[in-house]
């Protein structure tokens, strides 16, 4: 016998019962742990993923972008977050609102600012300035302290992925690809995706050319010429779309 | 059979035990390394620029949460598992073979998992999920070994001997229980190769939920398995480990019982203090933050309860340094669950998000309170699982204590860092413009990072020398008596 705790037995019937039979003991944990989950995720679900007037789904270059920014985990250093604080609005745009993250499958806040916040960097940043910025980081920004991603300009994007998503999410989540969004202008948007994967790669790559005709490295020009996308213009794409 | 004591078997658990200490040095030294990235970017590509895409920040900081978490602690976990289990239970593992062989099951799966783990971080292949980054293949397999682990607590609780389950034990189905319920529901992806038709990346996939409610599910997965991996089966530990190693009994019964259905129940409301100011409802955020503030009195009771246990018994503290360990850690969990409720006020936050604060939050909790449990639990494992006394307490006195130097370091410099970063954000000058650029936020941190760095350096260290210690221990002096009671016996 334990002799680990001193007490008056009588005292804890309940529970001395429970503690002799795991099942129901294991069925009453679980209860109790259930319970606040149920409680706080259920009520707002539907709400919480309706998208406001001009957010429109990414393209196949911009997800592919998207994916880049995942397999090098961006968001372990920037936010995707503004919090409705005078000091936030002013460094980094209107607060962020619920509907406008309605397609990003993972949300992308981050929890660590070790770098800014980029919820709408596509409005203050240019593809030149990424280009030189992914490239030597110091150089652009004194002091700063992230490194240089010198690979994304060698590295193939991965179309087809990002096309697999596209129709993934079309299928499954109805998200409105090649259907008219509305914008906030009043006009209405449509976001074309390829209706086989060798049309998801020609938009893609001209999608990619418009932004390689801004950039500056050779390497980029070349493969964009013969067909091939590099990472970091995919990239671009993405960050440039983030408004 | 007269009066003699069980034979245990701890095969498994010493394969664990293994693990955990091959683990914690890996997750540890890439925490180290991931400090100092920090301090002086240049180690970005520490093996040179054609390497760089794998030693970056970015790539490594998943590789040292996850190795620590999945890898350190909970190998710790099931090593402390497969030797208290059987104890409380009265029944030896030697006693089922189909017991044995799914521990061994269990090992050997998770070794492979974790190969898989390591190897598909380094490529990139991540979900972006934190503590959740792993690929659908990988949740498979991680799913696989969770239920076997399952299959062999309620194995031997079925075949028990005595009826009324011990307190670690009730820690253990929670945290069984409370996993499998958090990472099957934050797991839920659709794999697009087989959506679309044949199209891209095997391993990708797409998360079923989007955005805020992504937002929501991840953190009440995230902020939960700090429970559930890093709390309830560490204080299953304790509630075995202490009373043990000091002779007491645990101080009260009614403490226990209010601490552990108060964790329970409250804990997983308080996700929501990772989200305070972002999209999701207001109310939410509010729960999230009373929560925390009522998740003290069951954190805290389980802290007291261990204090307490020792009361008339304060000289074991200052001559045992395994009791050291296990009283350290138990006042930094009453540290961290103290902090973590202060940032979790909204006017804190406010300050303290997305800043290293957090980082330093985390990291006391982790390194003083898991870290010292699981090196504890490991060192009164040592001497009963090998037969051998303990190689050197000297060893576990010097590394006592550069460990705890370490943990303050690191703790002291985060919240000045933290601190500093969120005012400095915030600042405005006379006429309402921001009074500091982004990157002036970022260079003032310098000296903060390279003292972390320092601290996070001397628990490496100290962890090598416990590493080296339990080696030696295998090799150490034969423990004379048949079965040990309470104070592990101890070299010089």
């Amino acid at each position: 016998m334990h002799r680990l705790w001193a007490h008056k037995e009588k005292d804890y019937n309940m529970f001395h019962w429970l503690e002799k039979h795991p099942f129901f003991f294991a069925v009453g944990v679980f209860l109790t742990v259930a319970f606040a989950g149920l409680v706080t995720i259920i009520p707002n679900f539907t709400q919480a993923s309706r998208p406001i007037i001009g957010t429109a789904p990414y393209s196949t270059l911009e997800l592919a972008g998207r994916q880049i920014y995942i397999k090098n985990s961006c968001n372990g250093c920037h936010s995707q977050l503004i919090r409705p604080f005078k000091s936030e609005t002013d460094r980094y745009g209107h607060y962020s609102l619920s509907g406008e993250y309605a397609y990003d499958r993972p949300f992308l806040w981050g929890s660590k600012r070790t770098g800014p916040d980029l919820m709408r960097v596509g409005n203050y940043r240019t593809t030149d300035w990424h280009e030189n910025h992914m490239k030597a980081p110091a150089e652009v920004v004194p002091g700063s302290i992230m490194p240089a991603y010198t690979w994304m300009f060698t590295n193939k994007a991965d179309i087809d992925t990002a096309y697999a998503e596209q129709v993934t999410v079309a299928k499954v989540f109805s998200t409105p690809y090649n259907k008219p969004v509305p914008m906030k202008d009043g006009s209405t948007k449509i976001v074309k995706m390829g209706s086989s994967v060798e049309e998801a790669r020609g938009m893609a790559l001209a999608e990619a050319k418009v932004i390689a005709a801004d950039m500056k490295d050779q390497d980029v020009k070349d493969a964009i010429a013969k067909g091939n996308i590099p990472e970091i213009v995919a990239l671009i794409a993405y960050l440039n779309s983030l408004k | 059979m007269e009066n003699r004591p069980l034979e245990y078997d701890y095969t498994v658990a010493k394969m664990f035990m293994f693990t955990t200490i091959a683990l914690g040095i890996v997750g540890m030294l890439i925490g180290v390394i991931l400090a100092f990235e920090l301090a002086y970017p240049g180690l970005n590509s520490i093996l040179g620029s054609g390497l760089a895409e794998y030693t970056n920040f970015g790539r490594l900081r998943p590789l040292h949460t996850d190795s620590v978490i999945f890898g350190f602690v909970i190998s710790g976990v099931f090593a402390s598992w497969y030797y208290i289990g059987q104890r409380v239970l009265k029944v030896s593992m030697a006693e089922s073979k189909f017991l044995m062989f799914i521990g061994k099951l269990q090992f050997w799966l998770y070794v492979i998992g974790v190969v898989a783990v390591v190897v598909s971080l380094f490529m990139g292949y991540t979900t972006s999920k934190e503590y959740a980054e792993f690929e659908w293949p990988i949740d498979i397999a991680i799913v696989i070994v969770w239920v076997l682990w399952g299959v062999s607590i309620f194995g031997l609780i079925g075949i028990r001997r005595e009826k009324s389950l011990y307190i670690s034990i009730w820690y253990y189905i929670a945290s069984f229980l409370g996993v499998a319920m958090l990472y099957l529901f934050n797991n839920m992806e659709i794999p697009t190769y087989f959506a679309s038709g044949g199209y891209g990346d095997i391993m990708h996939s797409v998360s079923m939920y989007a955005g805020t409610n992504d937002a929501l599910v991840q953190w009440w997965y995230a902020h939960n398995a700090v429970a559930f991996v890093l709390t309830v089966p560490i204080i299953a530990m304790i509630y075995y480990f202490l009373p043990k190693e000091s002779g007491q009994a645990i101080y009260s019964y009614k403490l226990s019982l209010l601490s552990f259905w108060g964790l329970m129940f409250v804990y997983l409301w308080a996700g929501g203090h990772h989200l305070l100011y972002s999209t999701v409802p207001d109310w939410v955020q509010t729960m999230g933050s009373v929560f925390s503030v009522i998740l003290i009195l069951p954190s805290w009771g389980s802290a007291i309860n261990m204090l307490l246990t020792m009361k008339g018994e304060w000289q074991q503290v200052a001559a045992s340094p395994l009791i050291k360990f296990m009283i350290l850690g138990s006042t930094f969990y009453m540290f961290s669950t103290l902090e973590g409720p202060i940032q979790a006020i909204k006017s804190v936050n406010a300050i303290a998000h997305f800043t290293d604060w957090i980082i330093g939050h985390v990291h006391d909790g982790a390194l003083g309170w898991v870290g010292f449990m699981v090196m504890a639990a490991l060192y009164h494992m040592a001497p009963r699982v090998f037969k051998r006394e303990l190689y050197s307490k000297s060893i576990m006195i010097t590394q006592f204590w550069i460990q705890t130097l370490g943990i303050v370091l690191y703790f002291t410099s985060m919240w000045i860092a933290g601190i500093t970063q969120g005012m400095m954000w915030r600042a405005h000058d006379e006429f309402g413009n921001l009074a500091y650029s982004f990157i002036d936020t970022v260079t003032v941190l310098h000296p903060y990072y390279a003292i972390r760095g320092v601290g996070g350096l001397l628990y490496l260290v100290g962890f090598l020398m416990f590493a080296y210690n339990i080696y030696k221990t295998m090799s150490a002096r034969p423990v004379e008596e048949y079965e040990l009671q309470n104070a592990s016996p101890m070299g010089a």
